[in-house]
Formats: structure tokens, sequence, C-alpha cells
């Protein structure tokens, strides 16, 4: 049996495992060293390694960034780490004129080995500006690498890789993915970056998904089963470098394709894989394709809202019965009935975060 | 209730303070701890109680939630929760009415995490350039979040001398004595209104109640129960009361009064919002004002 620990453990013993191999890592950011530290992904590190190795910081995201930039040109590996990727906008001058174009700038003099995690809220009232998805805006600047784990093997072997990596890693976390489960090896190893993850082979669609909308696939894919259609679920797991001809042949094989994202539609991932698809394999292409994605709203505050904003494993069930025109079902029909309200990743998850 | 809540318990001398201060007219913008602010400045209570409930009759008929407070009848402008980012906005409000040759002042109210912020100093900077009829009260309650001042500022750091090396005028004072806010508050509006350029007030004060919730959470250990006790008794509310009586100003019977009156609009408030509906959903989707052609 192997072991299961939670998205959150798997992050800190990935951290752990860093810092006791290279003295050069370290982790900085508001809260990392308070007692909640950062949902618990950094607890008791700044313990074991002490106050230069796990540091706070001002609330000052932007100098803070190029501060870190700095240390990682001469030869530091930080990790830097912020409690919700929103707060990220106020670093995006270090972040897009810095980090991503430092190494092609300089013709390859330096690279920026910087690893920034960054957390996507959901739920529980926190509106429009804590809970937003922007990966698409990140991962548009080439020079930037952007990852999604989606669970906690690759969570820990993403994490490793990103920071064993010499250029700059966005390393994005789905606020509800910290307390899901599963195996996790034990010993320190990288999942390269780059690389989709079939996670359940299908033969009817492909059902590409980013982040906590692979769970999202997941189910989904079981409740299609059960009426006789056999989904593929690709875990995109890295946005850039993207898998490419990995998502393509999945789409040639099963010749139909949804692309699901926990981020908005327009100019976003789901449409780059779209694009692709057209690009690479439209002889392949036996229906059009599908993308499930969060509506180009901005999450209101009200719980209510929650209920409309966010495609569950219902809509991507609908979605692909319509592909083989078959009926739409309700959540009970498809016997994918959530036992939270979607403002709550879990009932014992009661805010406020 | 399904929304987080940044209490302002603790904090409440200041908010009132100030906006004693004021007039009407003149304009507040805030921060993710908005509470006290906004009611101080006069925004419906009902509105705001519904809007921390995602009700259609909250202040932002839903949307925004408990960190997004506004009552344009009351011009208060709006709150937001990243962290400075009010404060650049809350500088063009004051360049507006400079621009305008208008007489309002504006107050804006950031934390000491938000002083930070790149945002702030640059804001001031250009007050200061323009000499712009603006108030920066900053409430030092000594935490961003769970990070004591200890690990983000060196302990010289002085917001009031960030201020004078402006050429900013500023004071210190006492936050949780909301006779001396109102007094320095009035200082600092009057030497705004004048057109005397804008002021840097710094209170210090602390928050009783965790960082993000309604509960105490001492327990955690980032800071001590002592430290919490003193403050506790230097408690705004309770301090203004025994002035009051030992002044006696005031008799016992109309306190009661108004403790009544208080307690009443409260759950008037709270009624309210439990009897209001939730919203239907149709204007989430309006990310924008207009839209001539196109999607
Ligand atoms: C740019 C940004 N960084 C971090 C946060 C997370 N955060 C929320 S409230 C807060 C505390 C800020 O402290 P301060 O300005 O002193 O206000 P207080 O909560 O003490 O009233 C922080 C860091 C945020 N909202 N925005």
């Amino acid at each position: 049996m192997s072991r299961e620990i939670s998205y959150g453990a798997a992050i800190r013993e990935a951290t752990d495992q860093l810092m006791s191999e290279s003295d050069r890592v370290y982790v900085i950011g508001l809260g990392t060293t308070d007692p909640k530290s950062i949902f618990g992904t950094t607890a008791g590190l700044h313990v074991k390694y002490g106050p230069k190795r796990v540091l706070d910081m001002p609330t000052s995201e932007n100098a803070m960034t190029g501060i870190c930039i700095g240390t990682a040109l001469m030869g530091m590996r930080p990790i830097m780490v912020h409690q919700r990727i929103d707060f990220l906008l106020l670093a995006l001058d270090q972040i897009v004129n810095n980090a991503a174009k430092w190494y092609s700038m300089f013709n390859g003099q330096q690279s920026v080995p910087l690893v920034i995690r960054a957390i996507v809220g959901r739920g529980w009232g926190q509106g429009p500006q804590h809970s937003q998805n922007l990966q698409a805006m990140f991962a548009h600047v080439p020079g930037l690498k952007v990852v999604t784990p989606a669970i906690p093997a690759d969570a820990k072997g993403m994490l490793i890789a990103a920071a064993h990596d010499n250029d700059p890693v966005l390393f994005i976390e789905h606020r509800w993915l910290h307390n899901t489960f599963g195996p996790v090896p034990e010993e320190m190893y990288e999942t390269p970056l780059g690389m989709a993850n079939v996670v359940r082979e299908g033969y009817d669609v492909s059902i590409v998904a980013t982040s906590f909308m692979v769970i999202e696939a997941l189910r989904a894919a079981e409740a299609l089963a059960r009426h006789g259609i056999e989904a593929e679920v690709v875990d995109v797991r890295s946005i850039r470098p993207l898998d490419v001809d990995g998502i393509i042949a999945s789409v040639r094989k099963t010749g139909r394709l949804v692309a699901c994202d926990a981020a908005w539609k327009t100019l976003g991932f789901a449409g780059e894989i779209i694009a692709l698809a057209a690009e690479l394999a439209l002889e392949n292409l036996r229906a059009r394709p599908v993308r499930v994605t969060l509506p180009d709203w901005h999450t209101a505050a009200s719980p209510v809202a929650a209920e409309m904003y966010y495609p569950t494993a219902v809509t991507i069930a609908n979605e692909v019965a319509a592909l083989f025109g078959k009926p739409q079902r309700s959540a009970q029909e498809w016997k994918l009935v959530r036992k939270a309200p979607a403002d709550q990743p879990d009932l014992s998850f009661i805010g406020p975060f | 209730m399904r929304c987080p809540v940044h209490l302002s318990i603790g904090q409440e001398a200041i908010a009132v303070g100030v906006s004693a201060a004021l007039e009407r007219r003149d304009f507040v913008l805030s921060t993710h701890r908005a509470h006290a602010h906004y009611l101080a400045k006069g925004g419906d209570m009902r509105r705001f109680i519904a809007e921390l409930y995602g009700r259609a009759t909250g202040c932002c008929g839903g949307h925004g939630g408990s960190m997004h407070l506004i009552d344009l009848s009351a011009n208060m402008l709006g709150s937001t929760p990243i962290v400075g980012n009010i404060v650049p906005v809350a500088t063009g409000v004051a360049f507006a009415t400079w621009l305008d040759g208008r007489d309002e002042i504006t107050v804006v109210y950031l934390g000491d995490g938000a002083t930070e912020e790149g945002a702030f100093v640059e804001s001031i900077n250009f007050a200061a350039l323009k000499a712009l009829p603006i108030v920066y009260v900053v409430e030092n309650n000594f935490f961003s979040v769970y990070s004591p001042l200890s690990v983000r500022q060196p302990p010289a750091r002085d917001v009031v001398g960030i201020a004078a090396s402006h050429g900013i005028a500023g004071a210190r004072g006492d936050g949780n004595d909301v006779e001396e806010v109102y007094r320095l508050a009035t200082i600092a509006a009057t030497h705004a209104r004048s057109g005397a350029g804008p002021y840097v007030l710094e209170f210090e004060t602390y928050r009783w109640r965790e960082h993000c919730g309604p509960a105490y959470d001492n327990e955690l250990g980032y800071r001590s129960i002592a430290e919490f006790e003193s403050w506790r008794a230097r408690d705004p509310i309770a301090a203004m009361e025994r002035r009051l009586s030992q002044t006696s100003t005031i008799e016992p019977k109309s306190r009661e009064d108004m403790a009544r009156e208080c307690a009443a609009e409260v759950d008037d408030a709270f009624a309210f919002a439990l009897a209001s509906p939730f919203p239907t959903g149709q204007s989430f989707g309006d990310a924008y004002s207009s839209v001539t052609a196109g999607r």
C-alpha cells in the first residue's frame, strides 16, 4: 500500500526535501512562518531550517519579487509564496519585465531560477479580488513556465522539478486541492514540467483539463461510463511548456475534444487547446470541440453566485452527452450530486478562506 | 453568513473620531477592514449587513461581500482588499477635487501593512507634489495578518517621518482614544481643506478578533495573551463611556436608551438582511457598463 497524503502536505514535503538537498533554496512570503503557515504548506520549516531559510516578508510584492530575482541571479533558489494569485498583479513588472526576460535579454548569460507559488481561491464569499485564476495572463508571456498540478503526487514532483529548473516557474495551486489526498512516494523525485498525464483512459472523447477541473472531469468520466461513453481524461499539469504531442495524441485517438479549464473562457487556455487541435488534428475531429470554463465574469461574493459560476462534473457530462446526441441530465440523474454547496470544497470547510 | 469578514472590533475609535471631523460631503475610501469606516461615515447599516449575507439588497447587490463596502449617498466611495491598492485611487479622488477646485477632502484608511506597498509612497509623493486635499489615516494594529511588524519593518521606521521627508505634515496618536483621534483628525482635515496639502495620521490600535473571521485567535500563539489583555483594557468604547460618566455629561438613563437604540438598529439590519432575497444572478455577468458591438 502506498502512502496517501494531502496535496498541501505533499507541497510541504517537497519543500522540506528541497531545502535539505541544497542550502541555496530559501522560502519567502507573507505568512510562511506564522501559525497558519500558508495552509500548512510551510509548517515547521522555519524551525528546522532557521530564519535565513524561511522568511516572512513585508507586504511589498513587487519589490520582494525583484529582490528574489536578485538573489536568483546570485545563485540562490528562492521559492516565493503568495496566499492568493491575485496579489501577483502587484508584481507583474518584476515577473514579466525581469524574471521572464532576463535569460534571453542578456543573451543567455544568466537565468532566473525562481519559483513563485500562488494559490487560486474559490468560494465562501471571497469575491472578485480573491478568487481569480490569472494563469493565462502569465502563460502568455514567453520565458515564464506555468504549472497547475491537480493531484498530490504531481504537486510534490512538480514543485521539486520547478525548484530544480533554471527558469522562473509559476506554480499554481487551486485552494480546493490542498485538502485532497492521494498516493505520494516518500523519496524525492521530479515530475517533469511539460508533460501531460492521461489519468483515465478512454476512446470516445478526450477531456483535457487543468487543475481543479481534473477532479471534476474524472467524476464526469465515471458518470459518462455509466451511460456507455468512455472518456479519456488528460491532466494537462503544465500549461507552459505544454505537452502538445501528448494532448494531440489523445485527441487523434478519440476524435472528440472537451477542453476544461478552471479559468475564464475568452482568450484562455481552453481556446488554445482547441486551436492546437484544429491546427494539428482537424482530420481526426469527429465533432465540434467544446470549451468548459468559467464564464467571462467576475466572481460575485454572494453564495448563490458560486452555483452559477463554477462549471462542474455535471456541466462536463452534459457537454459530452450533447456531442453524442444524448439527453441532458440533472445532477441526480448523473449521480453526481455534491454533498457540499458550490462555495465549499467540503462540508468541513467553513471559511473564511 | 458565508463571507470572510475582517472585523473592526477594537479599532472603532479611529473611524468614529475621523468621521466626526469630516463633513458628509467629504470622501472616504478604505480597505478589507472597512466595516467601521463605512458605518462611521454614515453608510447604510441595512445594506451593509445584507451585503455580508450576499443579498440583492446589499450595498453591492451581493457582488462584493464584506471587503467591498460602498454607499455613494454618504460619499463612502468603496473599499478594496488588495493591500495598498485603494491608496492611489483615493489619491485620484483628491486629485479630481483639486483639479475642479472643489472643497471636499478625501480620507483614505490603510493598515500598517499597506504602508509597505510601493503604491503608498508613490501616492503620497504625488499628493505632496500637487498639494492634494487628502488625509492618509494609517491604522497601525501591529500585524499584517499574523506577521508582526518585527518581521516586516525595521524598528526605526516611522510612517509620519516618511511623510515628513516628502514635506507632508503628519501626526501620531492613540487610536483607542476617540477624543484624541477627533482632535488630530480635525487638524488634518482643516489642513487639507485649506489647500496646504496632504496629511498623514498614524494611530496605534489593536485588532481584537482573528485577522479574518468572528472568533478570537490568540490561541494560535502569534501574539501573547498579556499583549491582548493590555489592549483590551484600553477598549476605546469602554474608555469613552468611563470618561462620559465621570464628566457626567450624560445620564445613565440616556446611556441605556442609546445602547438599546443601537442594538435595535443592529437587530433591524440583520432582520432586513435575512428577509432579503438573493440576487437572481442577472447582473453577475455584467463585466462592462456598455458594449456597442461584438461580445
Ligand atoms: C497585495 C496583497 N497582498 C497580500 C494580501 C493578503 N492580506 C490580506 S489582509 C492583509 C493584512 C494587511 O495588513 P494591514 O494593511 O496592516 O491591515 P490590517 O489587516 O491589519 O487591518 C494581507 C497581507 C492582500 N490582500 N493583498
